[in-house]
């Protein structure tokens, strides 16, 4: 898969303003931006100022507010006086819109990517997924859900280390 | 709407607003605002009865794993109400906190209290495939909000029901007395499996407009796919008769007054605060 980042604009102002709100990290995951994520989804330019869209990754994720109130705050101090934050929720939120250096970053900070791209039915076949300490495939789930609702907890059975994995949505 | 409008906004002025997630950015007329309301009142009565797992539940894992799903449960009511209460001027937080029992229109399902472990797991079985039939479905709503809707609570859900059936054969094939509690479990759960699926007024005249799932619908689906879990988990599925219902027209049991009363207090004894 190639990293590319689909929905920035091409008109130059506003890939500007894109740069501007995709410089927010997450609140949870401060190493990825939200663009990284594939949260952030659009910029444009109208009469009624600049409108930034997001998708939020669970419908109860708590970091939306202050992801919105970041975004807000770093356009402001960027100089854009008039900005609003539309939170959109479809289409919805997957991890295959997070790219492949939010992917190798994610690795590097300790929790494991998302493996595969997410699918439409169920999918029976436990999927290895390897520890970001010692790169085993040797790991396990402890459970599904893990400190965000974007994670599950497993634990690597050669390294013994506990570790979140980002699951695939 | 005035700065205090929101009791669960972290710091003033950060509420989500009605505008982020209705994505129609309409109107919704009372019908569908009433619809929107039932589906957002049975994931805020689970989602306030989930959330009192966290520290009690047999396992670390299981706080966090059904912390979680009430979380999700919670941000599908935020939604649902939000949009319903575009119908009427009202806030989320004026549906969920300031409203009178009777004017509830969850199922009884929902605000059966917690059991055992295993009670609350049949709760949970129940709960989300009936959740799943009808979001797969909810997707294609001719209402595009709650469409969308529909779609991020499907992923979600599906976490849920796959959750929900691990714990069901983990305990159905487990000891003597994991067997024992979920078969009582899923026996005090199943009188209100019934209530879920009947068809009214509302869901008809919605139905045939194509913005609601007429409830009955989802049982043929809903029943196979518990059939197939009981079997795997070598149970059997109760045919005692159902309880009566009336959620939908606001007759709730006796249980659901107790939890909103939990739920409500801080709301209604300081009106406007935020935290």
């Amino acid at each position: 898969m190639a990293t590319t980042v689909a929905h920035r604009p091409a008109d130059p102002e506003a890939a500007r303003l894109w740069d501007i709100a995709a410089t927010v990290c997450d609140p949870e995951i401060p190493v990825l931006t939200i663009e990284d994520l594939g949260i952030l989804r659009n910029v444009e330019t109208g009469p009624d100022g600049v409108v930034v869209t997001i998708t939020p990754t669970y419908s109860g994720c708590p970091a939306m507010d202050s992801i919105r109130d970041d975004v807000t705050t770093a356009m402001v101090t960027s100089g854009v006086a008039d900005v609003r934050v539309k939170m959109v929720l479809h289409p919805a939120w997957t991890t295959d819109w997070m790219t492949d250096s939010g992917k190798e970053k994610l690795e590097e900070y300790g929790i494991a990517p998302p493996t595969g791209m997410a699918a439409a039915g169920p999918v029976r076949v436990g999927l290895s997924v390897k520890c970001p300490q010692c790169s085993s495939l040797n790991t396990h789930e402890l459970t599904r859900f893990g400190s965000t609702s974007c994670k599950a907890l497993y634990v690597c059975k050669d390294c013994k280390e506990p570790f979140d994995y980002f699951k695939v949505h | 709407m005035s700065d205090n409008a929101s009791a669960t906004r972290i710091t003033r002025g950060n509420a989500l607003r009605p505008e982020d997630i209705a994505v129609s950015g309409l109107k919704p007329s009372d019908e569908v605002g009433q619809y929107a309301l039932r589906l957002g009142d049975d994931a805020l009565i689970l989602a306030q009865r989930l959330s009192w797992w966290i520290s009690r539940a047999p396992e670390l894992e299981e706080d966090v794993a059904l912390g979680n799903i009430g979380l999700d449960q919670l941000g599908h009511a935020r939604s649902f109400l939000t949009y319903a209460g575009h119908a009427w001027d009202k806030t989320e937080d004026d549906l969920a906190y300031f409203r009178r029992e009777p004017e509830f229109r969850s199922a009884h399902l929902f605000e059966q209290p917690n059991g055992d472990f295993a009670c609350t797991i049949a709760r949970q079985l129940v709960a989300s495939h009936f959740q799943h039939e009808l979001y797969s479905r909810l997707v294609d709503s001719a209402d595009e909000t709650l469409g969308a809707i529909a779609a991020k609570a499907v992923k979600e859900v599906d976490y849920h029901k796959d959750h929900s059936v691990q714990w069901l054969l983990r305990l159905g094939q487990g000891t003597e007395e994991s067997r024992r509690r979920m078969i009582d479990g899923v026996k005090l759960t199943w009188p209100y499996v019934e209530e879920l699926f009947e068809d009214d007024d509302l869901t008809t005249a919605l139905a045939e407009q194509g913005v609601a799932v007429l409830p009955s619908e989802l049982r043929e689906s809903f029943d196979a796919a518990i059939a197939a879990a009981f079997e795997q988990a070598d149970l059997t599925v109760p045919t005692d008769p159902g309880a009566s219902g009336g959620g939908r027209r606001g007759h709730h049991s006796e249980h659901l007054g107790f939890l909103l009363a939990e739920m409500q207090v801080l709301a209604r004894e300081y009106p406007g605060a935020s935290w």
